[in-house]
């Protein structure tokens, strides 16, 4: 295979002014990913695998969380990270398979609205959340 | 390291030779795709069903009573299967960007993520369906 570059050192290239946004959203995916290995995994083990897994999970047992200002900042980080980082992993992978423009600017459209809901609802949950709650 | 480069058998692919077939770095990029969109799906329902704590304690409870249906539990094994894949290979990439010898060992990585995804999910599936299946023999 040959690749042939026409002057590659030429000063007459155009002047890159671009902004460095997907740079930070690369680097955000790495940072992120490290925290939500910890969040997420942590979150798996104790919720699905510890004590008897899934079947001991019910309103007292998320109150019972709750009650503990670590595990909500636990949730509430867990959340707004796994949302950015996976809204931002749609959106490149919508950037990559969508074949027209309105196609992908509709689809990213979905996604960002989607991503507002279950960040505010989420985060509303987790802030008002009442242990007294009646049925 | 692959016996054959890309561009050797770019010759005689489908699709006008234009199509990429990498090796198993090629794979394993695939399998972080397809677990990462699952996953972000899963996450918008399960929001949702943790969100029912603000409408009571009937709804929430009934709502999870569907996570203990054992279909339901092998796709929550799939899910942690899927998730930790996810993990695993995201800490390879990272160790393939940050890394100096990264790039260099990418493909003994992907096996040793996968020597572990094994050794985590045997006991892990195990754990997770152990009430399922001794509730299905009685």
């Amino acid at each position: 295979m040959s690749l042939a570059l026409d002057k590659p050192r030429s000063p007459r290239r155009p002047a890159a002014r671009r902004s460095n946004g997907e740079l930070y959203s690369w680097l955000f995916m790495r940072l992120s990913g490290l925290l939500l290995v910890v969040l997420v995994l942590g979150h798996l083990f104790i919720m699905n695998i510890l004590d008897g897994g899934v079947h001991k999970i019910n309103f007292g047992f998320v109150a019972g969380r709750w009650a503990s200002p670590f595990w909500q900042f636990w949730d509430l980080s867990m959340l707004w990270l796994a949302q950015i980082h996976g809204g931002n992993g749609l959106r490149t992978v919508i950037n990559d398979y969508a074949r027209k423009d309105a196609t992908r600017f509709w689809l990213k459209i979905l996604l960002y609205i989607s991503m507002v809901l279950i960040i505010s609802l989420g985060t509303f949950v987790i802030f008002t959340f009442d242990p007294n709650i009646t049925n | 390291m692959a016996s054959t480069t890309a561009s050797e058998r770019s010759g005689t692919s489908r699709g006008g030779g234009t199509l990429y077939r990498g090796d198993l770095g090629m794979w394993s990029w695939v399998a972080h795709r397809i677990t990462g969109v699952l996953t972000f799906f899963f996450l918008f329902v399960h929001v949702l069903d943790t969100a029912l704590v603000r409408v009571s304690p009937n709804a929430y409870d009934s709502v999870v009573e569907t996570y203990k249906n054992p279909v339901v539990n092998l796709f929550e094994v799939g899910l942690v299967g899927a998730v930790l894949y996810h993990a695993l290979n995201g800490i390879r990439v990272m160790l393939v960007d940050f890394w100096e010898k990264g790039a260099k060992y990418q493909r003994l990585m992907l096996w040793i993520i996968l020597a572990i995804w094994v050794v985590v999910m045997i006991p892990g599936a195990y754990f997770m369906l152990e009430r399922t299946i001794s509730e299905l023999g009685r």
